[in-house]
């Protein structure tokens, strides 16, 4: 063994700095949830590109010069050239306006289709969950049998009950039973955590019942409900595209990306490219939801925190 | 286990007569009347008796217990554009015809689903992955008749190789049947990818690790089946997407099957069409959902015993 | 006596987003045929990692075994061996049982084919003779009603029942070396004690070597013939039972001793809690990673890495206490007069 001076075998005891200096700084839950979904690229991507969406349907319609009704007989079926970026349709109209004009259909619909669905849905599975024996027994049954049939027929039925031809009813009648599905699982989310271990402490510490359902129930249901809105949102925009196509969904003057697609369908052989950009912007938009939505879940997991 | 399976059958028919009550009440409660447009054209005297030959000239209570009762008998009514034609036999006539396309698609479908995804999983963050993944997110995010017309322009006008459309010989079902598969692919593709990463992780795969098995063994005696399992209990809701994606595929391809039926009635606001078709889909999806979850509970050791105790 | 396993410098490393974690630095120890070796220390010191790294249980390319690491079975390089080479050593040569009963056993699949597995693996039995086996194993592991049992699924089974099963299939093929890691641990202390009587039993029987590895010295007592206690993947002293439990020279040890309950403890005060957390495995370490927990941490224990030394016969321990500039220290664990007992 080398020479060691003596003075350094002086015992010097604890250190109670350096002893948690060891581990890594502590993070906040939803900070740490948005750097990881920050270092996601995928994510990150998607996000921006839906601003990018966003911000283009609203002032989008206002760039090409032309109103989105405004028929120019001139051009009709007009290939995408200067004067009109994504050319025309069979009436002449502008289909860059168009666009734009129908994204803010659809892009409503969705959102607030699911919002809707997920206020329903939280209040309904909340309720369910908190009261339990024959209150949760009745209220899940009641869902089960709307769940029970599939949910575009229920759409339909309704979209015919309704004679609906505008965005209100048209949600009205997909979020009838919509939210069904985020009741039970914010319901079991919400049993689940009721169980939990950190619920039973706090209530065994005393905390008051209000500020366990606010401090940790609410917060905890939360972040899952949030991936789920993301899913939701291009469900809801592909049921009005799909709605449209079987002559279900907005009326004219009225249009949505899905109306659009399904009138061009007709003539796509010809004027591919009158499908192509509908088509293009509800795919877009549906893909940068369900990314998004990946990312959030990987980023709001608290299991997957490092 | 008997016991279960009466209650759930017990179960199945009130969720069974809710809808259709439901149904019929809604289709009541259309504003207007169903033979509205028909009628408007008629002389007085042949409209009431078209209204009787309907029974809407009776008081609604009647009226529902009428249609229970045919229900009953699996008597749906009559259409109201093709006189003389009963739904139930339309249902008979066209439904075949779907179910051969979807089930056809769905088998497939599922099949390569469940191949990619494990495929996927294996090979997680390695190049076979993303393929899948970019597969899986295509089909979950092309609407339906998009992916119709894509099909139909690239394999029909510019290849020719096969029809666009149309009904009577094998090579018709082949588009159709990938359009209508593609959804189901992108499903289980998904699905079983995150249930198979998950069983991975499971502490009795690194037992049957311990024990000397091969990797290949591993997978297919302990990996497999744990991660196929949940996967049935999705099965119900890509029968219902099938179901539901017919509406458009029929259409588009030309498909005498009952979703294209199902459209027509409705832009023909044919009422009772469109009301037995509803009942028909809504009591095939329950009888669907609940033969799926026997199927599960006769695979799932941990539920059929369960049940028995 | 027979030198059965020999690991040399096992350094184990996993791939995180954060950097690399390394949970094994550098364990060497031998072990002899029908020899009981524990693994003691707090959870995360590396000591699971080390046993998984003797079955090659640690999956690639999350985990990775460093290259200069070496594990000898008998005398095969167990690094070195082929696919079916290691599917030989697996449950043939070596046994493994897992924490958790609960979710150790495939729920799908009955007991009896889970032990008849290995049996028709390695020993090549045929479907009849394997089931024969297999109730033979239940009887041995002393499961009652072992013909009825043998088609139950796991669900079926009590925790201890469970663990029995996992102990009758790691032992299905008479391995020379059982590798438990943390037996114990999710049982009920009752059921604990059947288990490890059980596996003392067993050992005695089939002279099985063990790697006993778990956090509960209480649990290592009676049990194991030599103790290795490991900190921050880092084997920290090492001796036999007798020379760890009565003449501990590590401050880690003397830790670990007194935060064990006693019943005949003079001191009835609070029980000894070790201060402060494990260091990160992630950093680089080049001193003693004790030392910012340690309570006679010196100038040279942040400095320096101390070197392994032994205190007499098999008694080995890594402290600058032992080098003879360092002052005598009195333990917490000697203070208390535990040492009265030897």
């Amino acid at each position: 063994m080398q020479n060691i001076p003596i003075e350094k075998f002086q015992i010097t005891g604890l250190n109670e700095n350096s002893m948690e200096a060891a581990s890594r700084p502590q993070v906040g839950y939803l900070r740490d949830a948005w750097m990881r979904l920050r270092k996601n690229k995928v994510a990150t991507a998607s996000l921006i590109l839906l601003f990018v969406i966003v911000l283009m349907v609203m002032i989008g319609p206002k760039l090409s010069g032309y109103a989105f009704e405004q028929i120019d007989k001139t051009a009709r079926n007009a290939a995408p050239c200067a004067k009109h970026w994504f050319g025309t349709d069979k009436l002449g109209r502008d289909i860059f306006a168009r666009v734009w004009i129908s994204g803010r259909v659809s892009l409503t619909i969705g959102v607030l289709g699911a919002l809707i669905c997920a206020v329903i849905g939280c209040i309904y599975g909340g309720i369910a969950a908190y009261f339990g024996g024959a209150v949760d027994t009745v209220m899940m049954r009641i869902v089960e049998i709307l769940i029970s049939v599939p949910y575009l027929i229920v759409v339909i039925v309704f979209s015919l009950v309704l004679q609906s031809k505008g965005i209100l009813t048209l949600i009205l009648a997909m979020t009838i039973t919509g939210w069904c599905t985020m009741a039970r699982f914010v319901r079991a989310q919400m049993l689940a955590i009721k169980n939990e271990e950190y619920i039973l402490a706090a209530q065994a510490l005393g905390v008051r019942p209000w500020k366990v359902i606010l401090r940790h129930m609410i917060p905890n249901t939360l972040s899952t409900v949030i991936v789920s809105i993301t899913f939701d949102i291009p469900g809801y925009i592909f049921s009005e595209a799909f709605l449209s196509y079987i002559g279900l969904g907005i009326q004219p003057p009225n249009t949505s990306w899905g109306v659009m697609a399904s009138s061009a369908q007709s003539v796509f052989t010809f004027y591919p490219y009158q499908l192509f950009f509908p088509a293009v912007m509800i795919a877009l938009t549906m893909l940068c939801f369900t990314l998004l939505g990946d990312g959030l879940r990987d980023a709001l997991d608290p299991k997957l925190r490092k | 286990m008997a016991k279960y399976v009466v209650k759930r059958i017990c179960y199945m028919l009130l969720t069974l007569f809710t809808v259709a009550s439901i149904t019929f009440f809604l289709m009541r409660s259309i504003p207007g009347d169903p033979l509205a447009s028909m009628a408007k054209t008629l002389p007085e005297q042949t409209k009431e008796n078209f209204y009787a030959k309907y029974g809407l000239d009776q008081p609604l209570y009647k009226q529902y217990f009428k249609y229970m009762e045919g229900l009953v008998h699996l008597d749906l009514g009559e259409s109201i554009l093709y006189a003389g034609r009963s739904v139930t036999s339309e249902i008979a006539r066209t439904s075949p015809v779907s179910g051969m396309v979807g089930g056809t698609a769905l088998i497939i479908g599922t099949f390569i689903g469940v191949c990619l995804g494990m495929v996927a999983a294996l090979k997680k963050n390695r190049w076979p992955d993303y393929v899948v993944m970019f597969i899986a997110i295509l089909g979950a995010t092309i609407p339906v008749f998009v992916l119709a017309s894509l099909m139909q322009y690239v394999f029909a006008v510019q290849l020719g190789w096969l029809p666009a459309s149309g009904w009577g010989k094998p090579v018709h079902m082949v588009l159709p049947v990938i359009v209508l598969g593609f959804g189901s692919v992108a499903t289980y593709a998904r699905y079983i990818k995150s249930s198979m990463l998950d069983t991975l992780g499971q502490d009795y795969v690194l037992t049957a690790r311990a024990k000397g098995l091969s990797e290949r063994a591993v997978i297919l005696k302990h990996v497999l089946r744990n991660s196929l399992l949940p996967a049935v209990t999705i099965f119900s809701s890509s029968i219902v997407g099938v179901f539901t994606g017919a509406f458009v595929t029929e259409k588009m391809f030309s498909i005498p099957g009952i979703g294209l039926y199902y459209v027509s009635s409705i832009n023909n606001n044919d009422y009772t069409m469109v009301m037995g078709t509803t009942v028909f889909y809504a009591a095939l999806f329950i009888i669907m959902q609940l033969v799926v979850d026997f199927v599960y509970m006769i695979l799932d050791p941990r539920i059929r015993i369960a049940s028995d105790r | 006596m027979e030198k059965i396993l020999e690991v040399n410098n096992l350094q184990v490393s996993f791939h995180t987003y954060a950097g690399d974690v390394k949970a094994v630095r550098g364990v060497s120890f031998e072990l002899e045929k029908g020899e009981t070796l524990a693994f003691v220390g707090e959870s995360g010191c590396g000591k699971t990692v080390t046993a998984k790294a003797i079955m090659r249980l640690l999956q690639p390319p999350f985990a990775e075994i460093k290259k200069e690491s070496k594990i000898m079975y008998q005398d095969k390089d167990v690094m070195k061996m082929s696919k079916k080479e290691l599917q030989a050593y697996r449950g043939n040569d070596v046994g493994m049982i897992f924490q958790d009963p609960m979710t150790s056993l495939n729920p799908t699949m009955t007991i009896g084919k889970q032990i008849m597995e290995s049996l028709m693996l390695h020993r090549k039995l045929d479907k009849k003779q394997a089931r024969e086996e297999a109730i033979e194993m239940l009887r041995v592991v002393k499961i009652s009603d072992a013909e009825k049992r043998v088609d139950d699924y796991p669900h079926q089974l009590s925790g201890g029942m469970r663990q029995r099963v996992m102990i009758a299939i790691a032992l299905s093929c008479n391995p020379a070396l059982l590798i438990a890691d943390e037996p114990t641990t999710a049982l009920d202390v009752t059921i604990q004690a059947q288990i490890m009587r059980l596996l003392g039993d067993l050992k005695k029987e089939r002279d099985t070597a063990i790697i006993l590895v778990t956090h509960d010295l209480g649990v290592v007592a009676n049990f194991a013939d030599r103790i290795q206690v490991m900190y921050a993947g880092q084997i920290i002293e090492r001796g036999t039972a007798k020379e760890i439990f009565y003449h501990a020279k590590h401050p880690y040890t003397w830790a670990l001793l007194a935060s064990v309950p006693k019943l005949d403890t003079e001191n009835k005060g609070e029980l000894y809690a070790l201060k402060g957390t494990p260091p990160d495995l992630i950093l680089e370490m080049n001193h003693c990673p004790f030392a910012d927990r340690c309570e006679y941490c010196m100038g040279i224990c942040r400095e320096t890495m101390p070197e392994e030394t032994l205190v007499d016969g098999t008694h080995r321990v890594s402290c600058w206490l032992q080098h003879p500039s360092a002052p005598r220290v009195q333990s917490y664990y000697e203070k208390c007069g535990v040492r009265e007992h030897e």
